[in-house]
């Protein structure tokens, strides 16, 4: 066997398992997505259509008209952008200080800092999500404890709102920014900083014009791991956002089992996959001229 | 003023460095990596800090330049305390042994970056900085990366980066550490050049003793955190103060031995290792004394005229040649090996030959007494 071939051998299993697990699901779903909804199992059209006349392709944009003719999809596409795009900066406000702190700890604390940013995995999100209405509702954790201490006198609204959407979103996706960021400032070489210190710059001064523009690549990894999820996110403001917040990934899952109208749902669905692939697109296209 | 237009030697930029009883102590308990250096260096010189790793030279460095603090002691520069000021205030500019590039920025915007931190105008900042690159023949590559350069380009950026503030004291972390031999003996006579067109104290730290002699002016050997000789070259390869600085400077011959006369200016000491009593240069020592003698390869003579009163007989060993000479090596008496250097031209004259019975000798001023 060649060596070229054994190298497009190995190439042969990430590809198929993106063509079955990622490829494959996307077109099913565009397909649904130009059909119309129908009373049935499953309730769509058909995308080929066989009667006496010979084979029709059967194709719809009626899903994607109502996309756009209905205010409350762009309300949601833009309220997910927003609500993630927040979070992912509340992220990086919480997660640059912590991951730089973990990379200054002493050698000996840095796998023990690390697991604590890990923790949270080894238990199941959906339990820990739970666990935050225990914390924010009216008579929960937080309430009472300030109640107790005389700090407010009425129970503060702390759940079924936006607040808590975030609350969420940051406290679930924090690790995701943490690590990448980790590694990148623990690759930084110390003695970068001593120059820059030799050279006249405050520490605050090393940091801006040395540390923070090395470790962009980092920002950007954990902003894109935060950003593309949150997004997408229907666990965290179905429970603790209430009725009236509004994210495109529980309009999506209202579209599939409330209404079950899926070729709706499968427009959102693509719609919202073009919405995070610029952003994506935009960070990469910075990243490599900033290699260059 | 300086070399902002004409580059001069100016005696007025350049700082004179007063180290007083500096000590540092790494954790506490432990050995001093620095144990009490005092030295005075004077404006305007090209001084070394020689010895072998770990001997505190490099922490010495770090202290001037105020990345570490020292646990005792001072450090005046200009007759100024350095003790409670910080590195980013010191006129002191470092040229660090891994370089230190910034790898986000250009070679000029590398040079240019403690310009831009004195905020110094867009115009006078480039101007400098292109007088810096040309001072370092960087010119042509002010807007590569670093990582596109090879590892002597990368020492110049590093040189013009550590020059660029005007400096009055500029130190030099084992400097040509990082290039390839050759480069690295070119190097040596571009950065003399350069330290005595611009006139600033340069301080080097360097493990390698060539380095150290055809560069540096005054050298202070380093052993164990404490200076142990400091001298010029010529002093210090001539005249070393101890075994240590004798063995490492240079390839040395070392002789045990007890002294046993003094007569008209000359030591007579008895080596019972190849029993024979060699003269030396004199030295006040009482005969029964215990001493080392030290002699260097090429101060030894194959086949000596009669005149010279130090004669052994012997068999060639070995000869190592080395280019432009060889080193002979000689077995006395005893086993005792004795290593000569002979240029090549007188080799070749000759035709030594391992196995050949040989005459060696040299003259009682070439033979160093070291007290034991």
């Amino acid at each position: 066997m060649s060596d070229a071939f054994r190298r497009r051998a190995v190439l042969i299993l990430p590809f198929a398992w993106l063509l079955l697990f990622f490829l494959a699901p996307f077109f099913i779903v565009l397909k649904i997505s130009v059909a119309e909804s129908a009373i049935g199992v499953p309730p769509y059209t058909p995308l080929i259509l066989v009667d006496a006349g010979g084979w029709h392709l059967h194709l719809s944009l009626g899903s994607y008209d109502f996309l756009i003719s209905d205010s409350l999809y762009l309300r949601a596409y833009l309220d997910a952008l927003k609500f993630a795009a927040v979070s992912t900066l509340a992220c990086l406000l919480l997660g640059y200080p912590l991951a730089y702190g973990i990379v200054r700890a002493p050698q000996r604390w840095r796998g023990a800092l690390l697991l604590v940013v890990i923790l949270p995995f080894w238990t199941s999100f959906l339990i820990r999500v739970y666990a935050w209405i225990g914390l924010l509702k009216g008579n929960g954790l937080i309430n009472n404890t300030l109640l107790t201490l005389g700090v407010i006198d009425q129970p503060l609204t702390l759940l079924n709102n936006a607040f808590a959407v975030y609350v969420g979103i940051v406290y679930s996706y924090l690790p995701f920014m943490v690590l990448p960021l980790y590694a990148q400032l623990e690759k930084l070489d110390p003695t970068l900083l001593e120059a820059a210190a030799d050279l006249g710059c405050r520490p605050s001064q090393a940091f801006a014009r040395v540390t923070l523009p090395l470790s962009l690549p980092g920002i950007a990894a954990g902003a894109l791991l935060v950003f593309i999820p949150a997004v997408g996110e229907f666990v965290i403001p179905d429970l603790l956002g209430g009725p009236d917040t509004l994210m495109i990934g529980k309009v999506l899952w209202d579209e599939f089992f409330t209404n079950r109208d899926w070729p709706v749902a499968s427009a959102v669905a693509i719609a919202m996959l073009l919405v995070l692939i610029l952003p994506m697109a935009l960070i990469r296209r910075l990243l490599q001229e900033e290699a260059a | 003023m300086g070399f902002r237009g004409v580059v001069g030697v100016s005696s007025l930029l350049s700082a004179h460095l007063r180290i007083e009883g500096v000590v540092k102590r790494f954790a506490p308990g432990t050995a001093a990596a620095v144990d009490g250096v005092s030295l005075d260096i004077a404006a305007g010189e090209f001084f070394a800090l020689l010895g072998p790793s770990g001997c505190g030279k490099t922490t010495l460095l770090r202290m001037l330049a105020g990345l570490e603090r020292p646990d005792a002691g001072r450090i005046l520069i200009d007759g100024r305390d350095m003790a409670d000021v910080p590195p980013y205030r010191r006129p002191v500019n470092m040229m660090f042994q891994s370089y230190a590039l910034f790898p986000h920025m250009t070679v000029a915007e590398n040079v240019g970056f403690g310009l831009r931190q004195d905020g110094l105008p867009k115009a006078k900042r480039s101007a400098r900085v292109a007088a810096m690159l040309d001072l370092v023949k960087l010119g042509a590559l002010a807007h590569r990366k670093p990582q596109q350069l090879s590892g002597g380009e990368r020492q110049r950026v590093a040189l013009a980066r550590a020059l660029a503030q005007e400096p009055k004291l500029v130190l030099l972390d084992e400097p040509l550490a990082a290039l390839d031999r050759k480069l690295r003996e070119e190097t040596r006579f571009e950065l003399v050049r350069i330290q005595q067109r611009i006139g600033i104290t340069f301080l080097m730290v360097t493990h390698d003793q060539e380095e150290a002699m055809s560069m540096a002016s005054r050298i202070a050997v380093m052993a164990a955190g404490r200076v142990v000789q400091l001298g010029t070259p010529e002093d210090i390869y001539e005249n070393p103060a101890s075994r240590f600085v004798a063995d490492f400077i240079g390839g040395v011959n070392l002789f045990e031995g007890e002294v046993v006369a003094r007569e008209s200016g000359r030591l007579l000491v008895a080596i019972g290792e190849i029993g024979a009593t060699l003269a030396a240069r004199d030295r006040p020592l009482a005969s029964g004394a215990a001493v080392t003698l030290a002699l260097r390869p090429e101060k030894v003579v194959l086949d000596p005229p009669p005149s010279l009163v130090n004669r052994l007989e012997g068999v060639i060993r070995a000869v190592a040649y080395r280019g432009e000479a060889s080193t002979v090596e000689v077995e006395l008496a005893r086993g005792k090996l004795l290593r000569v250097s002979v240029t090549n031209s007188a080799l070749l004259i000759r035709a030594h030959r391992v196995g050949d019975h040989v005459a060696v000798g040299w003259d009682p001023a070439a033979v160093v007494v070291l007290e034991q």
